[in-house]
């Protein structure tokens, strides 16, 4: 479904994405792991052609988006959702025009029809009977469950989330991961999530693939990453202080920083 | 060496914004003109910088326009002119009050909140949002506020000419007793075509400067609070210059 080849891409001296090759199965939840700055979220930009890569390939659908014309890269996204981490809902939109946005500019249903599609979209997140709220009346689990109702209204193949969890409580948490789960299994939707959510991870994943500076360390489903001999992902998974991924960001001795002027 | 480096470093950096700003404007003008266009985007816009400016507009022209016939009948009794009070008031409102003062307060009660919202969009990644729902946010945002602007701000200078004269006429006329054929015989005999075409293309390339202007800011502003904040105060004392420079340009083209 979705391929990505030799994929550089670097910020002044920092490397982003350090030619990595991954692959993207069609009907799977394929998580994307990583802690803070380990490229993660340049990487889920690349793949939906948000961001341009300095050099690589991303495969979508049979078409290469790192040199697409608009307009083609424009078609395919239309077979595309996102979550954004802030939901980015339009806050001068209620709701119900949020959701029916994307039906309101690319097709020509009936303004009862649309009605239906969205009443059932919200359905799906639970949250029918909210279609008059404003964005800003919703908490952050319901703006986040909104997000996903316009994400899907369209029906797309493929739906990218960004950190879905974060900033959740439990419960929240839970129903985005059963949304996601629900939404994969029942229609089949290719679903990449990029999150730093263990044990979420570890409910929806098919596949895992962890980052860490830009390089892919480990690819596997759940138990293969579980029981991986490798340092840093078992530091990472487990979520300990002290290992091979420093906690400083710098390579200078502290007693050399602290004495000298 | 190292100041002459950092003052290429600045120009370089100044002439790339320009060159982005220009382009910025010249994408956006073009989405102007293809489909689909959103006729429903323009006339919210217009409803925002145009309609929505009408009050703070009828109060400065109305005020311009009494002081500047209390001003001008001071200074014109002494030479026994008072008749051509109303020639004066016209004039000065048509060619150079009109245009300015009113592009100035729609810079500053819409300019600002253009770049305010922009920014606030950005920061909340609605642009990549629209991106992603393959809507370009550039035609879909940016292009209506443009054309709103191109479209309101002529129509606001000419009320503002409107209630300008009107505001000379009250104090002229009818407080301070200049003869009311005077007044208007004069005006209808010293404003030619030329002032109130000079006039309308004036306000036309405000009501682009100042679209253009905030939208750019908005755009461009960094992606924090602070950037926010700092782009809406900056875009509104550019705006506020830039209308000021251009028209003293025009003006100079246009005499």
């Amino acid at each position: 479904m979705i391929k990505v080849e030799n994929l550089v891409k670097t910020y002044g001296s920092i490397v982003a994405s350090n030619n990595l090759n991954c692959h993207f199965e069609k009907g799977k939840i394929t998580v994307i792991l990583g802690g803070s700055g380990s490229g993660k979220s340049t990487l889920l930009r690349q793949i939906t052609g948000l961001e341009k890569p300095d050099s690589g390939a991303v495969h979508f659908d049979g078409l290469d988006l790192t040199c697409t014309d608009k307009k083609s890269l424009y078609e395919k996204r239309k077979k595309m959702g996102m979550l954004f981490q802030g939901s980015a809902l339009f806050n001068y939109l209620n709701i119900f025009e949020n959701i029916a946005f994307p039906l309101r500019e690319h097709t020509r249903i009936a303004d009862n029809v649309i009605k239906t599609i969205v009443t059932m979209k919200l359905e799906m997140v639970g949250l029918r009977g909210t279609e008059h709220l404003m964005p800003s009346q919703l908490s952050g689990g319901m703006t986040k469950r909104v997000g996903l109702a316009r994400a899907i209204v369209m029906d797309p193949k493929v739906i990218f989330y960004d950190e879905p969890t974060s900033g959740l409580d439990p419960i929240s948490t839970g129903v985005i991961d059963k949304l996601i789960r629900d939404l994969n299994r029942k229609l089949n939707i290719t679903s990449i999530v990029v999150s730093h959510d263990i044990e979420s991870c570890f409910r929806i994943a098919d596949k895992v693939i962890i980052l860490f500076y830009g390089d892919i360390i480990a690819e596997g489903t759940v138990e293969e990453i579980k029981t991986s001999e490798d340092l840093k992902v078992q530091q990472f998974i487990k979520g300990e202080p002290e290992g091979p991924i420093p906690f400083t960001r710098t390579d200078k001795n502290y007693v050399e920083d602290l004495l000298l002027e | 060496m190292d100041m002459a480096a950092s003052l290429g470093q600045v120009t370089i950096r100044r002439i790339q914004i320009l060159g982005r700003s220009g382009i910025f404007l010249f994408v956006s003008f073009i989405q102007v003109f293809t489909p689909p266009v959103r006729v429903h985007r323009l006339i919210k816009e217009i409803e925002f910088i145009g309609s929505k400016s009408f009050l703070i507009v009828f109060v400065t022209a109305l005020f311009t326009g009494m002081v500047l016939g209390l001003q001008g009948h001071h200074t014109l009794t002494q030479f026994g002119a008072e008749a051509l009070l109303g020639s004066a008031v016209a004039l000065s409102i048509i060619r150079e009050l009109g245009p300015v003062l009113c592009a100035l307060m729609v810079t500053g009660r819409a300019g600002s909140a253009i770049t305010a919202e922009i920014g606030i969009m950005k920061i909340t990644d609605q642009f990549p949002a629209l991106e992603m729902m393959a809507i370009d946010p550039l035609k879909y945002v940016i292009s209506p506020k443009i054309l709103a602007g191109i479209i309101s701000l002529p129509l606001l200078t000419a009320f503002f000419d409107l209630v300008g004269i009107s505001g000379g006429f009250l104090v002229g006329v009818k407080l301070l007793g200049v003869n009311e054929g005077a007044y208007f015989g004069k005006m209808i005999s010293a404003v030619t075509f030329s002032d109130i075409y000079g006039g309308i293309l004036k306000s036309l390339s405000f009501g682009v400067l100042i679209a253009w202007i905030s939208c750019f800011m908005g755009f461009f502003a960094q992606p924090t609070t602070e950037g926010v904040s700092k782009a809406t105060t900056q875009s509104v004392v550019l705006t506020s210059l830039s209308i000021l420079v251009v028209d003293y340009i025009l003006t100079s083209l246009l005499l």
